[in-house]
């Protein structure tokens, strides 16, 4: 468990996080451990009521949707959740943010200091993926950001509200007066930047964004994804970023993690995975993007899909697609082995 | 070059809403030929699908045909009655969607609406069309086809699904496919076998597709040539090469940088500032001028068209230097 929970610490030899304290102002425990989560497993139970399995003699049909997952992220990084649907990653999302309850396992937030000088437990918010169903149509711009401030009493009265408001839309690159107006008269990629504005105003730690960019046009992508790099440099924000999208997560992340069927199949610093993937469905994923810069490259598509999580295949779960399955890949799962600062779930790696 | 199967001229769409007409597409025009993959790239709102939409005749009001002509082999088809616009849709021209759920009827197996669809275009019996229906989704790749049959939609994952949709528009062996973001539900796996499988039908039976999607790489990955739209209008169109290599107008140029990388990491990401304008605010001149660095007086003022030439682009200072080395 030690060995795992290094594996994405920072090490001497790879390439200064470009987020964090490089660019921006000085921010105090950039890099220390802000989120350590210990072998955190969430099972749901799917059976058929009681009397139904037992007229059908069923057993319990239990989905695992996230299995023993052990990842640490470290303050003001980017940490991303890759994989596709159904491999538990917004599960995964949902149990940091509290949302959701681990079945076994432990998710620990550290005590921080921030610049103001307060120390406690990082404040967590969640930007969702449809900017169109999570901004309540019938509120004002202004209500749907002030209403975390009133409610949590973060600025004593409605005029340093008011003002708060103001400050908050400018930074997310909105104007002021923004905040008269319902969010039907805002585009996409505009309300997603309320959305961002609504997560800052509890002055939020640590940020989990749960697909942010995929319902958005890729010029209007650009902009959200430039917005985050720079409130992250601007604040010292931890994000815990969850996507399919393996281009946007290279450009995003410090560390991340390949999710397959609930575990993680490959784990760690992003630049290394990137150029070295070591994972055959790691390899997979990167093989079979549409890619514009290198369109018509020798391919393999992957063959078959995902499997069911409620009745993964026996051994490694990737072995029924995997081109180098042996017998033991077919009896044995492969534990997720430490080899140089990455994490790698595979008996041929 | 051989005569084109799909021919469209100076496509116009208009809307009438309550506060006048909106122009939605404006003087599109465009040729695909036999065996060709058009890709038909654009931001939401740019009206691709409306372009899809008005060449498979299921326009529906308050949009109508404000001008311009569709011909497909030669024949005219945009002016064509309900009935005989029917009967070519599905037989000529077949269509995929995005959502492959709500393209199958729920309460069908995949078998029926296959031989439903047979035998509504072709002069076959039943016996026949329903191996006719095996033989297709064998070829679109679902495993064990002669149990898969008779499931109901609902019993296949969403790239099963997909490839039974894509067996329905083969159905009638159409001359043209119009393939309205045929991967956008699906995962990037998955999305690489669809796209394959697109490709593979299209060599194999000359098929024709309009491939209209969001997706610079899934275009770059499939299609032979590309048009980019921009608020009703194509401006740029070419080799997809050509096109995403040296972009000539500054949007598709400004499209391109804007896709992050997955083989290197930069800093920022190119941007282009604003968004596209709405149809009831479509400034006077290049649309784009409002976002583009290059504008100048002229582009306040006219509209730049699209020249005739393999690779053109719609503006009055196109990019001529390599943009994307």
């Amino acid at each position: 468990m030690r060995e795992q929970m290094e594996a994405v610490m920072p090490s001497p030899h790879r390439d200064e996080p470009r987020s964090g304290a490089k660019d921006g102002p000085a921010q105090a425990g950039t890099g220390d451990i802000i989120l350590d989560v210990a072998a955190a497993s969430c099972r749901f139970d799917v059976s058929a009521s009681g009397l139904s399995r037992l007229i059908a003699r069923q057993p319990r049909r239990i989905l695992r949707a996230v299995e023993d997952v052990s990842f640490t992220v470290r303050r003001g990084t980017t940490f991303s959740i890759v994989g596709e649907s159904g491999c538990g990653k917004s599960t995964l999302a949902r149990m940091v943010v509290g949302l959701q309850r681990p079945t076994e396992g432990m998710l620990n937030f550290r005590d921080i200091r921030r610049a103001d000088g307060s120390f406690g437990p990082p404040r967590v918010q969640m930007i969702f993926q449809d900017p169109y169903a999570s901004l309540n149509p019938r509120w004002r711009v202004g209500d749907i950001i002030a209403e975390p401030i009133r409610e949590l009493k973060l600025r004593p009265d409605e005029n340093s509200t008011k003002a708060r408001v103001g400050d908050l839309l400018e930074v997310v690159g909105l104007s002021r007066s923004d905040a008269s107006r319902y969010p039907h008269a805002f585009s996409g990629g505009q309300r997603q930047r309320i959305s961002i504005a609504r997560a800052l105003a509890t002055e939020a730690d640590f940020l989990v964004c749960d697909e942010p960019t995929s319902a958005l046009d890729v010029s209007v992508q650009a902009q959200i994804l430039n917005l985050m790099v720079k409130l992250q440099q601007e604040f010292g924000l931890t994000y815990l970023f969850i996507s399919h999208n393996l281009s946007v997560v290279r450009h995003m992340s410090d560390d991340l993690a390949i999710m397959y069927l609930g575990r993680f199949v490959e784990a760690g610093p992003a630049e290394q995975v990137f150029t070295r993937p070591r994972h055959p469905y790691t390899r997979l994923l990167l093989d079979t993007i549409p890619d514009v810069e290198r369109p018509n490259r020798e391919r393999r598509p992957m063959s078959g899909e995902v499997p069911s999580p409620i009745a993964p295949p026996p051994g490694c779960s990737f072995n029924p697609r995997c081109s180098l399955a042996a017998d033991i890949c077919r009896a044995e799962r492969p534990e997720l082995r430490q080899m140089g600062e990455v994490r790698i779930a595979c008996h041929f790696a | 070059m051989s005569a084109p199967l799909l021919s469209v001229r100076d496509l116009r769409i208009v809307f009438d809403g309550r506060h006048g007409p909106l122009t939605a597409l404006d003087g599109v025009s465009f040729d695909i030929a036999p065996g060709e993959i058009l890709g038909v790239v654009g931001e939401s709102g740019a009206g691709k699908s409306l372009t899809g939409t008005a060449v498979i005749g299921l326009l529906d009001p308050p949009g109508r045909i404000a001008g311009g002509e569709i011909h497909l082999s030669g024949q005219r088809i945009d002016n064509l009655p309900p009935e005989p616009m029917r009967r070519l849709r599905g037989r000529r021209i077949g269509a995929i969607f995005q959502d492959p759920l709500t393209s199958l009827h729920p309460l069908l197996t995949v078998g029926d609406q296959l031989a439903e669809t047979i035998t509504t275009h072709l002069p076959v019996g039943r016996t026949e069309a329903r191996r006719r229906a095996l033989d297709l989704l064998k070829e679109v790749g679902i495993p064990a086809a002669e149990t898969r049959i008779d499931h109901y939609p609902h019993q296949f994952s969403g790239g099963m699904r997909q490839r039974v949709v894509i067996a329905l528009a083969l159905c009638a062996e159409p001359s043209l496919i119009i393939a309205d973001e045929p991967t956008t539900a699906l995962d990037v796996s998955i999305q690489a076998q669809i796209t394959t499988l697109l490709k593979r039908l299209c060599r194999e039976h000359g098929t024709s597709i309009m491939l209209v999607t969001h997706d610079m790489g899934v275009i770059a990955e499939t299609a032979d040539r590309v048009a980019v739209m921009y608020a009703g209008r194509i401006i740029e169109i070419g080799p997809v090469e050509e096109v995403t290599r040296r972009p000539h107008h500054p949007y598709t140029a400004g499209l391109m940088a804007s896709i992050p990388s997955v083989h290197a990491r930069h800093a920022t990401l190119n941007q282009i500032d604003g968004a596209m304008p709405r149809l009831n605010a479509i400034p006077p001149g290049c649309a784009f001028n409002p976002r583009c660095g290059r504008a100048d007086d002229i582009c306040r003022e006219r509209k730049p068209g699209l020249p005739p030439s393999a690779h053109a682009a719609a503006c009055h200072f196109p990019l001529k230097e390599l943009v994307h080395a």
